[in-house]
Parts: structure tokens; sequence; C-alpha cells
């Protein structure tokens, strides 16, 4: 099963979510190198009553994301950390109103 | 000479601490005792379990200090049972200041906390979980065992959960706990204010009430504001029954009928809390001390 964790926020603009599914993650850490804002970090996450490594948005950018996300959101689909993830655990969604 | 309060200066935004004992229920020195305390942004709850069944629970307002607050209600959760903090064998924090939680075993984010604790009160056919908290809302969804499976946390800003609602209390002069049901005394439903931010919002419904709108029909405007966003949120989860609704704003009638309204489904049954039950706003500081239980069972293992 999977565990999603969605970071983002929905406003006037449309909807914008990082998505992490923290059971594909292996906590590699492409995604964070690729990052060109430092918005994603590894963090110890509980899952069936064992800790976990996996990446996440840092707690400072979580409510930064419609700024912090910005360069990379027209073509969010190649965002840098999309494209590095080879688990497939990092997408994006966009949804402009 | 005695000084009676001002009108002005009642404070309709306090709400009401809460502490209960299960005393029917009794605990040996063998009992695995746990306890999960829960630091929210504007209230702190600890619950007191043995072997995994909910034995004592008290709720409180969070001071300026966490681990002063984790303190307070933790004793508080304790007062009348006997135990003393050496007795729990495992303690876990979560909340927004878990960290700060300095008798901790551990701390565990809220998001797993919340999901298992709906599981514990209202059973395994939970899928869905919205918690209204002080300041963010998150939507859970969850399986049979109270395993999150996605959740989506808005902590953008404070609209539409408990401060914002604190807020409107005090400036309509309406008692929280009364909120709810004052919203809800309108004739047909206003439509819903244009922003939802905390701060516009207020200056929005000043407005409103200047253009000779009642305070109820304004806080109808508000509340069904709060209760869309709150939707679009569950509907990014994916809403899936049963579903249910924890943490303070949980009690707030105004809100919980408009969400179902919005989704189209009703939350199951809130338990009879104030008799015999338990209150949602603990459904994290549940969860947090059933990972307690499996913690210490699985460490006594190895």
């Amino acid at each position: 099963m999977a565990i999603i964790t969605h970071y983002g926020y929905t406003d006037g603009s449309g909807e914008y979510y990082i998505v992490i599914d923290a059971e594909k993650c292996i906590g590699c850490a492409k995604c964070i190198v690729q990052c060109p804002q430092s918005t994603l970090e590894l963090v110890d996450m509980l899952i069936d009553l064992e800790d976990k490594t996996v990446a996440a948005v840092t707690e400072q950018q979580r409510k930064n994301i419609k700024y912090a996300c910005s360069p990379c959101k027209p073509e969010s689909g190649k965002a840098p950390c999309v494209l590095a993830c080879a688990e497939k655990a990092i997408w994006c969604v966009w949804n402009p109103r | 000479m005695k000084e009676t309060p001002r009108k002005e200066d009642v404070e309709y935004w306090r709400w009401q601490e809460y502490h209960r004992v299960f005393s029917e229920k009794k605990w040996k020195n063998k009992d695995i005792i746990t306890a999960g305390v829960d630091v929210g942004s504007v209230g702190s709850k600890a619950t007191i379990m043995i072997d995994g069944e909910v034995y004592s629970w008290g709720v409180m307002r969070t001071g300026s200090n966490s681990p002063d607050s984790a303190k307070k209600v933790l004793s508080w959760a304790m007062e009348g049972t006997g135990l003393r903090l050496d007795d729990l064998k495992y303690i876990v924090g979560t909340g927004y200041g878990r960290v700060n939680v300095p008798m901790a075993n551990k701390a565990i984010t809220e998001i797993a906390c919340h999901a298992k604790g709906a599981n514990y009160i209202w059973g395994p056919s939970v899928r869905t979980v919205l918690d209204v908290g002080g300041q963010d809302i998150k939507a859970i969804h969850c399986d049979e065992t109270g395993r999150v499976t996605s959740f989506l946390m808005n902590d953008k800003c404070a609209a539409g959960t408990g401060r914002g609602m604190e807020v409107f209390a005090d400036l309509l002069k309406i008692p929280i706990e009364k909120i709810g049901e004052v919203s809800l005394q309108v004739d047909e439903e206003p439509p819903p204010v244009s922003c939802t931010c905390v701060a516009f919002a207020k200056s929005e419904a000043m407005g409103l009430l200047r253009k000779g709108w009642s305070k109820e029909k304004v806080l109808a405007a508000y509340t069904q504001a709060m209760a869309i966003r709150m939707g679009n949120l569950i509907n990014r989860v994916g809403l899936e029954r049963e579903f249910v609704i924890t943490g303070g704003q949980s009690k707030n009638i105004g809100i919980v009928t408009r969400i179902e309204k919005a989704l189209g489904v009703k939350c199951l049954p809130m338990p009879n809390w104030q008799e015999n039950g338990l209150d949602p706003m603990i459904a994290g500081a549940i969860g947090a001390a059933l990972f307690a239980k499996a913690l210490y069972e699985k460490a006594q293992k190895s």
C-alpha cells in the first residue's frame, strides 16, 4: 500500500502539489541534489513500526511551495526532482484554474 | 468594591478544558501502561492506555511553552488515577509541538496518530479522516488497520481552522461552543465569503455587518466558505466512506453539516463523549498511545 504525502496548495490560481510516495521512496536523495531551490530533505518516517528514511519537503518550505517551486512549475512533469527519481516515487500535480 | 466584568471583557473564544478517568477500569503493575501526548497549536491532549484500552484523558489549552503544556496535560490525564510518571512504560509525543515533549520516548507525526486514533474510536471501517486543528487542516486516507495511505496538510494559514473560529467568536461576541448552532440559524444559506483568510475575512465580516447582515448570516457565510475549502482538500486525497472528522472543529455542528452537504456524505456519528465516550479531539493522543504500546512490545521482544 502506498503512503502518499501531498505538499502544496490550492488557491485562486489552481492547485499545485508535490507528491511523494514513502513506500516507493528509497531515500537515495537524488531528487534533493537536483532541486535548485533546496525544497527537499531526508526525514525519518515511522512505517509499520520501523523508521524509514524518505524524501520530504522541508518544514521551512512547506508554507512556501507557491514560490519555491515556481521556477519548475510551468513544466512540472519534467521538474528536476521528478526526472531524478528512478523509483517514480515523486511527482507533481499542477492544475491551473 | 466588587467589580463585575464588562461585557466586552468576556472571552468568547475561550473553550472548555476536559478531563476524564474511566474509573471502572483498574490498573495493575504488570499491565502495559502507555501514554500519548499530542501538543497542538491551540489545544494539548493526553491519553493514558492500559493494554491498548483508553483509561483516562485530558484536553487543555496549549500555553506559550510547549514542554510545559506537555507536562501539564499529561499530569492532568493522570490526575485521580494513582499513576505516577514512572508507571508509564512508553510515551509517544505527537502534534505540532511533538519535538518539545520532554518525557516522550519517541515523536511520531500527528498524521499517523490521527488515522490510528480514528480507527480506534470509530472502528476499522473508517477510510477518510478530516482533522480540523487549531492552525491547520489535515485530510487523511487510511486502510482498515488505520495505516495512512494518502494525506494532505494545509498549514499555509489559519483559514478554516479552530483559530479562525476563535477570532470569529470574539468578533461576533458568540461563545465558541455555540458558534456552530448559531451559524445554522439562517432561513437560507447566504453566499460564502470570498476569502477564508482570517485577517481578510475579519474585515469582510465587518463590512457585511455594516451592510446590515445579521451575525448568524455572517457566520453562516464564513462557515460555508471554510467547509467548501475543506471539501476540496478531502477530494484531493480521495474521499471514501466511512468518513469522520476529528479535532476541535468536529464539535462545530455548523462546519460538520456543511461539509457533509458539500461532499454529499454523512460523517459517522460522533461518540457521546460528554457522557461516556471518547472525545474526537483526543484521536491523535489515542493513536500516539497505541503506537507507544506497539513500540514497547517490539522493544521487549528484541
